[in-house]
């Protein structure tokens, strides 16, 4: 019998926070014993914008995201930490070239309405993904599935996909290339298993309370729209013993600072985010609260390589990239714990050594007097300044830091840059056809916890390479990556890619994106990762304090 | 006889909402389409493929009039038909399930502005240049001045995080969850109203006919109840109109800040995420609501202000 405390939380006596304390958190074989335990295990989480629906193979965007992922479940699925684990699958076989997946379903597993989940359900549903018809905007996750491209095309039937059930419990996948990372693309919710009974019954309102059958650790309850999503636990979950929280609610909240208020009016226990301009605030008032962490994510902006200035102007580039001072971006400007970055793979991203770029062991001042040789050498000069635009889309932030690395470029190199805000929509209209954009803003949120979703984005063909990059080395080392098998060497490969990238510069990269969200300290059971993939299934909430003392209520406990 | 004029103008106004609201969809239609950018771009671009089954989908793909035409028959229905956006959500559910939201605080907003900014308004007209005026229209100048993104966050923190009174946001139908919407909805209209009422009133009691009653020596108070008021509310009763279509179709600010969910919001997220069909439903909605309040505003006008319906009656 192994007792045990958490390490987290308990922060300093008295701390100036007004919010109820937690009682000391229990463990008992991994599990908080229960007389630590809340009376009532609700947990209330602020979600950003009302999600976009709740059907996982129409889904896109963060708030959907963190619903659907408490509602369903995949052959695989996240634990607390990031890792892919065992979901709806148990185990699985991947064949000797990495070509072939065999997934042996879980017995137990079952509907939210008692039903078996068998391998057919996955078979129906990872069609139902791929098929035209039901435009799914995430098909292109489904890529690396035998003939998935053509059937999402409509070139081939469904049948023709690389899916197919060979017992009631075993299913096949067959893959068109090893894709190392294709076990985290089966955790997302583009390959989630739907209810087919269902979904024929009642079509567009599949996913409404009443209607939706899920296999995940809650089902759906009840469905307000833009006030609330209550999710209750599902008893035919194969894991529902473990599962602690009764209730989930998520709140749409879209204005940061109305979350900030609800949470400090203790109507909330997790936020979806904090007001990027409180940090300060935050940090002071709400220490044990406050969470920062890494998220999959580069910031930075691009480079149109198709538009002059930037023809074959690499010198002219590498003193833009080198002449702002990323420390003072993010210590003074973003203020948000961002992390400066010169490189592109953000860090946290499972097995890789980014390819760091020489000019980070050099001081700001080094790298700004290598910036106006190069400036000088590209032809610019005090007389005959550079004259450019900064594009980006409407935000405070963006506007924040276009307007510090307009100010560094002068300051440093005599360069004249002005800035132009535009429309979401117009901006990326006009970002994509390259013929207006000088420098903008750019940015990426990894799909999956791999550098390939970086690195992909510089290939001569991929739709978000509005830098025109191209590089012939680059497009043959990508090829080579995604039909490589040993980690070791797909690792140096892409490490290659990364450097290559950099090298050239058709981007300026400024820093790594952190999730910032206040968490209420009594919530336990939850860990950071970089996918910033919060499943309320392994969370509990703790009793809290007893306000009057302020110390710890004493818990019987027999280690303690 | 009265009567039958009112009808009569009724009607007359009704046929002309008929080519109002064709013209109001069409150049809405097209308008949303010339904006650019499609519903379906975001960061992430979609493969062509994949495009293009979402753009079959909504019938994106058709030539831009044959789309125009579709729209009209499935208006002609009354199917506003799916959002892009709430993709599991058709337009006539999202209206449907937002606008009671929307209407409830609107309206109650709107009787609290009208009831507490008439008070305000004949008060101070009666004291004109008293203290109480002075402090009235002070209040009424600060209740117009200080935008609502300005009163309702210090509301929440002052009422909701100090006090814990109320709660912050949030919606459940319940009152505590209306107080603070509908004050924030109101101070600028009670603002508006009292001022309004004020002038009209001193303009009223400075008329020849009320000089005349309180010349026979009829008590103040009957002279402004009986023949004062009505006349003294005809500019507040016009302003109501549009000001009832405002509150009640929802505030974007007043949404966002309380996290409500009405129909303001979709309004401003439709046209930004270029969900044309909500946009357009949201654009009918709209049009047919203040079509119709200013008809009832025209009606209550020709009731309370004879004047007008002498001249329409000949």
């Amino acid at each position: 019998m192994a007792v045990s405390c958490d390490g987290q939380g308990d922060g300093p006596e008295g701390g100036r926070s007004s919010r109820p304390q937690p009682v000391e958190d229990v463990l008992l074989d991994g599990r908080p014993i229960p007389s630590v335990l809340a009376d009532e295990q609700v947990l209330i989480r602020g979600n950003g914008e009302e999600p976009q629906t709740l059907d996982p193979h129409l889904a896109e965007g963060v708030p959907s995201g963190h619903i659907l992922r408490d509602l369903f479940e995949g052959l695989t699925t996240e634990a607390p930490d990031g890792r892919i684990i065992p979901g709806a699958a148990s185990r699985w076989n991947i064949s000797a070239d990495g070509l072939t997946y065999t997934f042996y379903l879980r017995r137990d597993g079952a509907w939210s309405n008692g039903d078996a989940l068998t391998a057919e359900d996955f078979v129906f549903s990872i069609r139902r993904s791929a098929d035209p018809v039901t435009a799914s905007n995430y098909g292109n996750m489904l890529y690396p599935i035998a003939n998935a491209r053509e059937v999402l095309s409509g070139e081939l039937p469904t049948d023709a996909l690389g899916v197919t059930s060979l017992d009631r419990f075993t299913l096949q996948i067959t893959l068109t290339d090893p894709t190392p990372y294709f076990l985290n693309l089966l955790a997302h919710p583009s390959l989630y298993p739907v209810h087919r009974a269902s979904l024929e019954a009642h079509g567009r309102q599949f996913s409404r309370p009443g209607n939706l059958v899920s296999n995940g650790a809650y089902m759906l309850e009840e469905w307000a729209i833009r006030s609330h999503i209550g999710l209750v636990k599902n008893p035919n979950y194969h894991g529902a013993d473990d599962v602690i929280l009764e209730r989930v609610r998520y709140l749409p909240i879209e204005d940061q600072s109305t979350e900030l208020k609800t949470f400090r009016a203790g109507e909330l226990h997790w936020t979806y985010e904090v007001p990027n301009n409180q940090f300060k605030w935050l940090r002071e008032n709400y220490p044990d609260e406050l969470v920062v962490s890494p998220w999959l994510g580069s910031y930075f902006f691009g480079f149109n390589l198709l538009r002059e200035p930037f023809i074959d102007s690499p010198d002219l580039r590498r003193a833009l990239v080198l002449a702002i001072d990323r420390d003072v971006l993010t210590d003074k400007v973003t203020q948000f714990g961002e992390l400066p970055s010169y490189n592109l793979v953000p860090p946290g991203v499972t097995d890789y050594e980014p390819a760091i770029p020489d000019y980070v062991s050099w001081t700001q001042e080094e790298r700004e007097a290598e910036a106006r040789r190069l400036y000088a050498l590209a032809g610019y000069s005090a007389e005959k300044p550079l004259r450019v635009e900064i594009r980006y889309n409407t935000s405070e932030n963006h506007k924040k830091v276009a307007l510090a690395i307009a100010s560094m470029w002068k300051q440093v190199l005599g360069a004249i840059a002005t800035l132009v805000n535009e429309e979401w929509k117009v901006f990326l209209q006009n970002r994509d056809q390259q013929v207006v954009t000088q420098v903008f803003r750019a940015g990426w949120i990894g799909d999956y916890n791999d550098p390939h979703t970086f690195l992909s984005l510089f290939h001569s063909d991929h739709g978000l390479n509005d830098y025109g990059y191209s590089n012939s080395t680059v497009d043959a080392l990508l090829q080579e990556i995604s039909s490589e098998r040993i980690p070791g060497r797909r690792q140096r490969m892409m490490q290659e890619t990364e450097r290559i990238i950099i090298e050239d510069d058709p981007i300026l990269l400024v820093y790594a994106y952190v999730t910032r969200r206040l968490v209420d300290s009594r919530v336990r059971g939850w860990q950071d990762n970089v996918m910033d993939h919060h499943y309320s299934r392994g969370m509990y909430i703790l009793k809290a304090r007893s306000a009057s003392s302020g110390r710890a209520k004493p818990v019987d406990v027999g280690g303690e | 006889m009265i009567q039958e004029d009112i009808v009569r103008h009724g009607i007359s106004r009704l046929v002309g909402l008929v080519p109002t609201l064709l013209m109001l969809i069409t150049i809405a239609f097209f308008l949303i389409r010339v904006a650019p950018g499609g519903p379906f771009d975001s960061e992430k671009p979609l493969p062509p493929e994949i495009r293009a089954n979402l753009d079959a989908k909504y019938h994106l793909d058709e030539p831009l009039i044959q789309q125009y035409f579709r729209y009209l028959g499935q208006i002609l229905v009354l199917d506003f038909g799916p959002s892009y956006q709430y993709k599991d959500w058709t337009v006539n559910e999202l209206i449907a399930r937002g606008f009671p939201v929307s209407l409830t605080i609107g309206a109650l907003a709107m009787v609290l502005a009208f009831v507490l900014g008439t008070l305000i308004g004949i008060t101070a007209a009666l004291r004109q240049n008293s203290w109480v005026d002075y402090g009235a229209m002070g209040f009424a100048m600060l209740g117009m001045s200080i935008p609502n993104f300005v009163i309702a966050p210090a509301l929440i923190l002052l009422l909701a995080v100090n006090a814990g009174w109320l709660p912050a946001g949030g919606w459940d139908w319940s009152i505590q969850r209306m107080v603070l919407p509908v004050i924030t909805l109101a101070l600028p209209v009670i603002a508006y109203i009292a001022r309004l009422t004020r002038g009209s009133m001193i303009e009223v009691l400075h008329s020849n006919y009320i000089r005349t009653a309180r010349s026979k020596g009829l008590p103040k108070r009957i002279v402004i109840r009986r023949h004062a008021l009505k006349p003294a509310l005809l500019p507040v009763i016009s302003y109501m109109g549009p000001a009832t279509a405002g509150l009640i179709t929802g505030s974007v600010i007043v949404e966002q800040i309380y996290s409500i969910p009405g129909i303001g919001s979709y309004f401003v997220q439709g046209a930004l995420n270029r969900d044309y069909t909500l946009v357009m439903g949201v654009v009918i909605f709209y049009g047919v609501i203040i079509i119709v309040l200013n008809f009832i505003v025209d009606m209550l006008y020709a009731w309370l202000n004879p004047r007008i319906r002498y001249d329409e009656g000949r």
